[in-house]
Parts: structure tokens; sequence; C-alpha cells
């Protein structure tokens, strides 16, 4: 694994050999709560990753100053320190965004995402790693959100991003929008990704064999 | 030993620092929140009362009520802004009354913290929607999974019950105060 210590790997790897969701199975819920339409995906991916970016690199910063025993407390001060500012910052100076996002914002401070990447990666890199590899699993999340919420919204209204896809008349599944909706379709999904990633696996091996067997 | 004073000095410090952060940020923030606030009150006021053209704020037992007038000068009804308990948190709603007290001209959410996706959709027009012209005597109610059958009741959203319901008990508190002020004549 030489491409581990790359730097673009620092960013490459969050979107998916360790994406949050579907690797790592971080952040579930948030992800099974907010992902009822596309809109609401991508304002709490990029609420999230704004957080995430600012947190890690100001922890990775400090690392090296907080006692190990209290390192999992001052990472959730620093944190919810950083989800309240930009709660004020947006009531304050963008009222009609605010409206929007406002739920998601005191649910980002739950999202163990921030807390898994402050811990397993800011408090051990440096800054500048820390902030690649926080742009990476926002990105990751935001993708994630992005597929599971279109397929949400397109079963349990026909539209995405309030855009008519499916010919209206289509039978809607109520399911897709309710608790039970979100875990059928995430548990299909992480079936998906471990498929894909077990056929690749099996793929590789296959040529080292098929390469060994002809030398 | 040398651990624990680091431990005490690091967390302490962490936590000052961020107290100091949030203060400012709330001292800064808090007089435009309210400037937002008020200026978004007073937009909602002629939503709610679309025929209003102007409106005059009532000192009444600590209420945000307003008193809407047509372009005559003549009194419309009244406005009421009122807060309560949702399924998460507190819900601002805003609603516009005729002059006797009796029947809904609109409601609108000002502020509220559902779940996004469903309960949050009470701020969505299929469900205000029903308040418009809606009777409030003897008091609003809802009905579930069922179209209303009588003009003083509402369908909650299926999957948002308790948001739903949470609007209508807000509703028929904050105007039940309103005409105990008219029965005593202080409106």
């Amino acid at each position: 694994m030489a491409k581990v210590n790359k730097l673009s790997y620092e960013f490459l790897k969050g979107l998916w050999d360790q994406n949050p969701i579907l690797k790592q199975i971080l952040g579930m819920c948030p992800t099974l709560a907010v992902t009822v339409s596309v809109i609401n995906g991508i304002a709490m991916a990029l609420a999230t990753t704004f957080v995430l970016v600012f947190s890690s690199f100001l922890i990775s910063i400090i690392r090296k100053l907080i006692p190990n025993q209290v390192r999992i407390a001052s990472f959730i001060v620093v944190i919810a320190t950083f989800v309240t500012v930009v709660d004020y910052v947006m009531r304050a100076l963008f009222p009609e965004m605010s409206k929007l996002l406002g739920p998601f914002i005191p649910l980002i401070v739950v999202n163990c995402i921030i807390l898994g990447r402050a811990e397993g990666f800011a408090s051990k890199n440096n800054p500048f790693r820390s902030l690649l590899d926080a742009l990476g699993m926002g990105t990751g999340f935001l993708i994630s959100l992005l597929v599971l919420s279109s397929i949400r919204e397109l079963l349990s209204s026909g539209t995405i991003l309030g855009f008519q896809i499916l010919p209206k008349g289509t039978p809607q599944l109520l399911v897709m929008i309710l608790p039970a909706g979100a875990f059928i379709t995430l548990g299909l999904l992480f079936g998906a990704a471990n498929l894909y990633t077990l056929v690749r696996e099996r793929k590789e091996k296959e040529v080292i064999i098929t390469k060994y067997i002809n030398t | 030993m040398k651990t624990i004073i680091q431990m005490v000095v690091v967390l302490t410090v962490i936590s000052i620092i961020s107290a100091i952060a949030l203060s400012e940020i709330s001292s800064w923030a808090n007089p435009k929140i309210a400037q937002n606030r008020a200026k978004e009150t007073e937009k909602a006021i002629f939503r709610v009362q679309p025929k209003a053209k102007s409106y005059k704020k009532i000192n009444q037992s600590g209420l945000e009520l307003f008193q809407v007038f047509d372009e005559n000068n003549k009194p419309l009804g009244y406005v009421l802004t009122y807060e309560g308990n949702g399924f998460q948190g507190k819900i601002r709603l805003i609603v516009g009354l005729n002059d006797s007290l009796n029947v809904i001209s609109r409601v609108e959410i000002l502020e509220q913290v559902e779940t996004p996706g469903l309960g949050n959709k009470i701020t969505e027009e299929p469900f205000l929607k029903q308040f418009e012209n809606l009777l409030t005597i003897p008091e609003i109610e809802w009905v579930k999974g069922s179209k209303p059958t009588k003009p003083n009741q509402i369908q909650t959203i299926t999957a948002a019950t308790i948001s739903s319901k949470s609007v209508v008990q807000i509703l028929n508190e904050g105007i039940s105060k309103l005409k105990d002020l008219k029965q005593k004549g202080l409106l």
C-alpha cells in the first residue's frame, strides 16, 4: 500500500476506500434522519463539512498540547463551540439560510464523523493533512447522502430536488419517507458497496494467481 | 501528578477560550437576530392578514399582539404570535383572526425545530392551507387519517401527528387567551 502516504490519498480515501457512511458506518443518526429529500441531504452534508474542516484543522494544531486522558472532552468542547458559532453567525447574517438549515445545526454536534476524524486522524496528523482528510470525508459524506436521498425522494414522491422525474400517477411509497425506508435503503446500499468491493478483490486475486501460474 | 495538573489546566483553558468566544459571538449576534425576528414578524403580519394595510401593537398581558386595519382605518381583526412545545422543541407561529376572533384568516410558522422531512411539513402549504377560514368555535379540532368533516377541523400530517397536534394546541391556547381578554373588555 504505497499510496497510503501520498497527500492526494488523504483526500481521495474519504470518497470510497474509507467513505464515512459506506465503509466506516459513521454518522448514521443524521444520515437516516435527514435523507428524506435531496435538498435536506445537501444542506446537512455542507453544514457538517464546514464544521468538520474547521474542527479537524484546529484540533490538529493543538493536538500536542492535549493530554491523552482528556482528549475526548477537549474535542467535544471545540466541536460544540464551532457548531454554536456557526449557528449564531448564520442566524444573524443569513436568516433565510438559517431557516432552511436551522434544525440540522444542533444535530452536527452529535455527528460521530467529526469526533471520529478528530480522534482517528486530526489528533495524530499535521494540520494540512487533517484539512485534506476533513475535506475528503465531507465530500464522501455528501456523495453518500446524495445517493441515499435521491433514492428515497424519487420513490416517495417521484421527484428529485423538487423536479418531477417519474411520471405523475406513479404509485408513491410512503414507507420511503419513514424511518423504515431509510433503514431498508441504507441496508441495500451497504450490500451493494460490499458486493462491489468483494467482486473487485476477487478479480485482483485472479490476476495475481494467473500471473503466478503463467510464470 | 504532573499529568493531573496538565489535564486540569488544558481542559480549563480550552473551556475558558470557548466560553469567551461564545459570549462574544452571542453579544454580537443577539441584537441582529432580534432585528431579523422583528422584521420577519412585520412581513408575516401582512401575509396572515392579506387585506390589512396598517397595524398597531397592543400591549396586553405580555402577548405579542397586533390590531390590523384596512385602507379606511377600520379595524379588520388581530394578529397574534404565540409559541408552545412541539415534538422536539418550541414552535413559534403567527395567526390572523377576524374582529370577533372566531375565524382564522391564515396561520404561518415562524420558528420550529421539528424532524426534517416529517414534522417540518407543518411549514408547508398543504398543511397551512387547511387553517384558512377555519372556525375557532368552540375550538380547533384535528382528525387523523380521514378528511375533516366540520368547519373547525383540520387533518394531521401522516407520520407527523404530534407536530400537527402541537400546532393546533398552540393555536387553541393563544386564541383562548385572546377570547378571555375580549370578554373582559380589554381588547
